[in-house]
Order: structure tokens, then sequence, then C-alpha cells
């Protein structure tokens, strides 16, 4: 529908001008609209189900079935954005961003897929929207709620400095669990990859006895803030603090701190 | 120790050759049952069978009225999360109703009736015994805690006073059995009725100590603990119908057991592929045939379901019937396998039919037809708009069970909002009630309920934004004989009986 090899911005979409009579060469700027906003939906689909992959619960083993059906998921929109050329893009993409950063791979990539920004400022959601029959919207079950969605990722796409910063924090905080797993994760997925073989980052996530829980317990029992305290102790207590906001009691204030101390050392800042 | 049976399956010569996992030494032997055609004995007792047509609106002889009977559990709000039920089971007769919950409590609650002579008359369930069946357990080997939270109970059918169900959390399954005690001895020579001991110098006569009545205890005994088979987490066990062996299974096998063997089991289903990066789908449940103990099956999370059969050969890999419905294109969205994911399957008594529950759909099988099922009910059909939410909140991941009435005539399952809903097979007919305070008079009938999909919304309806999805009935339990059935809310044990004119 598109003349191969031109790219298309997502805020050009509503530029296109309508040819009246070639609608098949140039489909109006509704349908553009529709198709950018379907690749968004996608994309968000992809983002969360990655996140939920890697939120694995710390101390009860994760629902398997869950995972897979969730893993399943996201290999079948691997798949579609494959077909599409989506996935080479956004690749490439990762690949220049680990290459310019200069923390960790792990927190990038994990900044990366929430935040849609790299160095170069180049927006993953740009794609140039060639359009295969069979990326009709009306076949894409997604609900009308993500109308009001798709607008806020306009404007966080638009505000960089805000979405850069903003999504690091809350990230650090949703990722403190297994940074590491989301590069394994995502390194599963990619296709020409150039980085040195990646592990099978399904295996780590499905195996019986997975590394990083070892990591976790290193961490914990190399801390100096809990002597009495066993490494177990401190999960439970680790546990015992909800989400709940706590009080400025001073009781509370040195369990506080102490979070504040595993954070920073799971997290690795 | 976890692990074992792998480790014994690895030595094993030959595919034809049954996998076994042993812990240690067994001094009895365990031959795989061969085909064996067992009447059950289980059959319902003399009382009179009643009408089991569901509820209407109005209007037909058979209908019946469910009405609010009792309600057990906190009344406040704020839910303790040991308290959370999870799973619900009546036994063989009836009589009993136990409950398990996310602390590893068994409750057991009793039918009294009222008029034994008159088994229609109204009857109460009460507490009958409460026990602690699992506890924590903490897997050192992999630095994950193991939950008590009990995932099923099944009762064994009753071969003498005592009562004995199995129970299971994700790791263990345990073998209780419950007896009453209503009498003790009295009148020993040498001990006082305290317990100490008389000074045999001052005994003059003899006498034989006889049992008296006492106040009725009821005692829960672990009697048997299967543990160290399953690497994954147990989903479903299962009651064979010779009376002698049952099935367990989790996310990628089933294993065969005997009920008096605990130190071994035969794995007779394993979809664990070598390379655990080329999982795709996992067993979400399992149940034996009710008649044919040869027969069993197992449904997975691509909405498949396997009949297998023992006979065939001592792996049960591959299936003899495979039960699957092909996609309606139009829906297809990225939820559609997830949504298809299979989380309940039950046969029915007659053993003819098999029912599946999916996120949106109760489906019938026939157990003769392999391409579709005979019957469909949509649940909750409003919800598929709302995929991408449910999906966000995890939502679209909660394994609703589903079951069937005494003679097969009405299924029920649960839905959202603490509506469950019903569908007469017969009569084609359906009906959404909830389980709440405000419908807890005693005797008060329950209001037929109903969900507005689109905008325009009718007095009384609820309209679909306003669904509280904290609030979802996931086990459900009916009689076996009679209208009366067990709805668990999260902290809650609801019962409803039909209104007797």
């Amino acid at each position: 529908m598109f003349p191969k090899g031109t790219k298309r911005k997502f805020s050009d979409s509503g530029d296109e001008p309508a040819a009246g009579d070639e609608d098949v060469n140039q489909p109006s700027s509704v349908a553009v609209r529709m198709l950018s906003s379907y690749s968004l939906q996608r994309q968000s689909l992809l983002d969360m189900s990655l996140i939920k992959l890697q939120l694995c619960h710390m101390l009860v083993e994760p629902n398997l079935c869950r995972s897979v059906l969730i893993a399943n998921t996201v290999r079948q929109i691997q798949e579609e954005m494959t077909q599409d050329g989506t996935w080479q893009i956004m690749t490439q993409a990762l690949s220049a961003a680990n290459a310019a950063a200069q923390c960790s791979a792990d927190r990038l990539v994990a900044t990366e897929v929430l935040c849609r920004q790299t160095e170069g400022g180049v927006t993953m959601s740009t794609v140039s929207p060639q359009a295969p029959t069979s990326y009709l919207p009306g076949t894409f079950g997604m609900d009308p709620c993500w109308e009001e969605e798709n607008g806020e990722d306009e404007e966080e796409d638009e505000d960089s400095e805000e979405c850069g910063s903003g999504s690091e924090e809350g990230d650090s905080d949703r990722l403190v669990e297994d940074s590491r797993t989301a590069e394994q994760v995502f390194g599963t997925f990619e296709i020409k990859n150039p980085a040195p073989s990646p592990d099978p980052a399904l295996e780590e996530l499905f195996s019986d006895v997975d590394a990083s829980y070892y990591d976790l317990d290193t961490v914990l029992t190399g801390m100096q803030s809990a002597p009495k305290m066993g490494p177990y102790d401190l999960l439970e207590s680790l546990s015992s603090h909800g989400p709940s906001p706590l009080s400025s009691s001073t009781s509370c204030r040195s369990d506080l701190n102490e979070l504040d101390h595993i954070m920073e050392i799971i997290v690795g800042s | 120790m976890v692990g074992v049976g792998r480790l014994v399956r690895e030595g094993v010569r030959g595919s034809e050759q049954a996998r076994t996992s042993r812990s240690h030494d067994s001094v009895s032997s365990f031959h795989r049952p061969l085909a064996r055609v067992h009447n059950p004995t289980n059959k319902p007792g003399n009382r009179a069978r009643i009408p089991l047509a569901m509820a209407g609106a109005g209007g037909g002889s058979n209908d019946v009225q469910w009405c609010f009977s009792q309600v057990k559990g906190a009344i406040d709000d704020d839910v303790a999360e040991a308290d959370i039920i999870s799973t619900v089971e009546f036994n063989h007769s009836g009589e009993l109703l136990a409950t398990g919950d996310k602390g590893g409590r068994v409750v057991i609650f009793q039918q009294e009736i009222e008029n034994k002579s008159q088994p229609q008359c109204r009857s109460e369930y009460n507490v009958y015994s409460t026990f602690q069946s699992h506890e924590p357990e903490f897997d050192y080997l992999k630095s994950l805690e193991i939950e008590e939270k009990i995932n099923e109970i099944r009762w064994l059918p009753q071969k003498n006073a005592a009562q004995f169900l199995l129970s299971t959390n994700d790791k263990t399954i345990k073998l209780w059995k419950i007896s009453e005690r209503d009498k003790r001895p009295e009148g020993y020579n040498l001990k006082e009725e305290d317990g100490r001991y008389i000074d045999p110098n001052t005994v003059t006569a003899l006498r034989v100590p006889v049992f008296r009545p006492m106040d009725l205890m009821v005692e829960a005994s672990p009697r048997r603990v299967f543990a160290n088979a399953h690497t994954y987490h147990i989903n479903s066990i299962s009651i064979n119908s010779d009376h002698e062996t049952y099935l367990s299974a989790d996310d990628l096998r089933i294993n065969l057991w005997h009920q008096e063997i605990t130190d071994r089991s035969f794995n007779i289903v394993d979809i664990k592929p070598a390379n655990m990066e080329e999982l795709t789908e996992v067993i979400t449940a399992a149940e034996f045939h009710p008649h044919q103990c040869n027969t069993f099956v197992y449904s997975s999370s691509k909405g498949t379901i396997r009949l297998c059969d023992m006979r065939a050969s001592a792996l049960c890999d591959t299936h003899s019937k495979l039960f699957e419905e092909p996609e309606d294109p139009s829906n297809r969205s990225f939820f559609s396998e997830i949504i298809s994911s299979i989380s309940d399957v039950k046969f029915s008594h007659n053993g003819r039919y098999m029912m599946t529950r999916d996120y949106l759909s109760v489906k019938i099988w026939d157990l003769n037809m392999e391409n579709r099922p005979v019957e469909t009910y949509q649940v909750h059909e409003y919800l598929r708009s709302k995929l991408c939410s449910l999906y966000e909140n995890d939502c679209i991941f909660d394994k609703f069970e589903c079951c069937w009435n005494g003679n097969d005539s009405v299924v029920m399952t649960g839905s959202y909002n603490n509506f469950f809903r019903m569908f007469d097979r017969g009569q084609r007919r359906d009906v959404t009630l909830e389980a709440s305070r405000e419908g807890s008079k005693p005797r008060q009938v329950l209001k037929p309920r109903k969900v507005c999909a689109d905008g325009k919304r009718k007095k009384d309806e609820i309209s679909v934004d306003s669904l509280d999805f904290n609030k979802k009935i996931l086990h459900t339990a009916w009689h076996p004989q009679d209208n009366i059935i067990a709805v668990a809310t999260t902290n809650n044990l609801y019962i409803f009986q039909d209104k007797m004119n």
C-alpha cells in the first residue's frame, strides 16, 4: 500500500493527503492511524507480557501455566512482528542503545521496554506502516478503552525527558526482582542478534532450578545490616512489609532503611 | 527429595516399561491393575430422589427456586489470606461437605436432618471437624516456599464407619481418616478415671471395663502421606472406580498411586519436552471415568482434552481420543489461546459426557464425538471485549470450576461479582444468581441477576463496568442427590437449597 522504502513517522500520519480515486495506493489518514494504533497496542501488549514474565514471586514458585500462556502470547506477537518487519527495527534500535549505554545493559533493556526512547532519539513505535492485509484492526481483539491509553502513549512519546526519568524510577521499583531475566527473555526472541549466543531464556524461566534465586539468596546472606536474622527470616520480614504505606513511626524507620539498602543491592546501583 | 522420580525413570530400559518413582525400599509390591470392570458400590442410599430441574423465573412444574440456607465464614470485609477458600467438595452421600483453604486447613460440615424419615425437610450443615491438613514447607534446594494451600479434596467411597478423604497441596497428597468416638471405656482396675494409677494393694475386687457413652468426638488423623512424586504443582487428584488407585496430576505429569502404598507411584503421562524452551502446553486438570477404571481424561492449556486408556500401554502419552473444537476465526485475537485454556474437566455422573470450563464458556462433550462439543454455554460473554484489561489485572488466568447436578440435567459454574450461573440442559434455560450477604435472610429466595453488556441498562441490571472482579466464585459443588449447592466466595461458604412448598 505504501511505496517501498518510505519511512513514515507517527506524527505525519495525520498530514497524509487523501487521494480520491487512489485509495488503493494511498490509504486514508484514518487507516494509517488505525494501523499505527494497532502497532502501538501490540507493542503495549508485548511490553505488558514481558513485565509479567519478569515479575516472579520471590518466595513462591511462579505458576507454570500462567508463565507458559504469557510466553506463548509473546511468541505470537513476535511472529507477527517478524512478518511485518517491525521486529528487525526494534532489535536494531536496542542493539544501538546497548552499545552506547554506560550503565548495565540489563537495566537499559528493561527501561527500553517501558519507555521506548533510545539515545538516538528514535522511538520504537515509529515503524514504516507496511500493511499486509492480515493486519486489519478489526481482527485485533482489543477493548475500546485502548483508545484512551493510546492518547497517553502519544503524549509520552513526545515528552522524552519526562518519560526517560519517570519510567526509570518506576522501572527500578518494579523490576527489582530479577533484572537479569529481562535481557534473557528478550534475548530469546531476537532473530539476528550479533551478541554472543543467548542463553535459552525460557529454559531459565521454566527450569527447575533457577540460578537467579541463588543470587538473591547470596545477596541476602551477605547483608550486614541484619546480624541477628538469617537469610530466610529476612525474606519473611520483607514479605510482611506489604505495599501499604508505612507510617513514620520510629520502629518502622530502620526497617525502611533496610529495605532501601536491599533494593539498592538487588538493582545493582 | 524432589527429583527422585526422574532419576529412577532414566534408568528404566525401553519405552514400554512403566515408569516408577521410589524413594526407599518398599515391602509391598504394587502391580499395575489390568483392565478390570468394577461395579461401583457407592450407589446412593435409599433416599427419595427429588426432581432436579433448575431455578427459573417462574412457571413450569419442575422449576426450582433457590433459597438462601446458610453462610459460613467471617463477616467482615477484611479477608485474611489464610481464610480464602480453595476447594469445596460433597462426599458421596452428600451428608458431609468439605472445604479447604489457603491456610492448609480442612473444615468438614455435616448435614443434620431434622426429620430423617422425610429427607425433604430442611436440613442444616454444621461444623463436624476441623483440622490442619498441610503446613507450609520450604524447599531448600530451590529456595522457595511450598504453599500449604489445599488445591483439591476428594472423598473416598465409604467402606466402614470412618470417612476417608484425600487432600493435596502443590506437592503432597495426604489420606485423612475422620472417625467418630462416642463411647469410652470406663472401669479400669489399675487406673483412675483421670489416668492416675491405683496402688495395686488397694484393689479388692476385679471388674471388666465397660463402654459408656461420651460426648461425640470427631477425630481426624493422617493415615498416609504421598510425597516427593511431583516436581511441578499438583492441580488435580481423582479416585478411580476400582476403589484402589487414584491419580494425581501436575503441570506436566500424571502419576498413578495405590491408596495403600506411599513410597511408589507410576508415571502414566509425561508431556515435559526434552528442551524446556519448547514448552508450550501444560496439563490443567485430570479425572478418572466414574465407571471405567481404565479410562481417564486430562485437559490442557491449549483447550484440548485427551482421553487415555490405561490398557493400551503402560505409558499413556498417546491418547485414545483427542477432543478439540476448531477455533472460530472471527473471534481470533492475541488472547484466543489464553481464554481457550481449560480450567476444569468433570465427567457426568452417568459417564457418557464430560464438561469443560474455559474462561468464557462451559462445554459439554459426548465421549463418542471428538471434533466438537455437543453443547456450549456462554458464562460471561460480555467479558470478551474486556480481555485486554482482564489480562492486565491477571483475572484472565482465574481458574473457574464447574459441576453437574445429581442427574446430569443442570450444570453450574462461577463468575465475577459473586455471581454464579446454572444451565439447564434439557429446558435450554440459564440463570444468574448472586451469593451475597444482602440476600442472606433465612429462606430468602434468590433473585435472578442480569448483566447489561451494552449501555442501555435496565432497572436491577448491572453494567459490566460495575462488576467487582475481586469477588470471584471459583469453587462450587452440588449435592449428589438433592438440590443443595455450596458456593464459595473469597472467604465465605454459601449453602443454598431449593424452596420446599
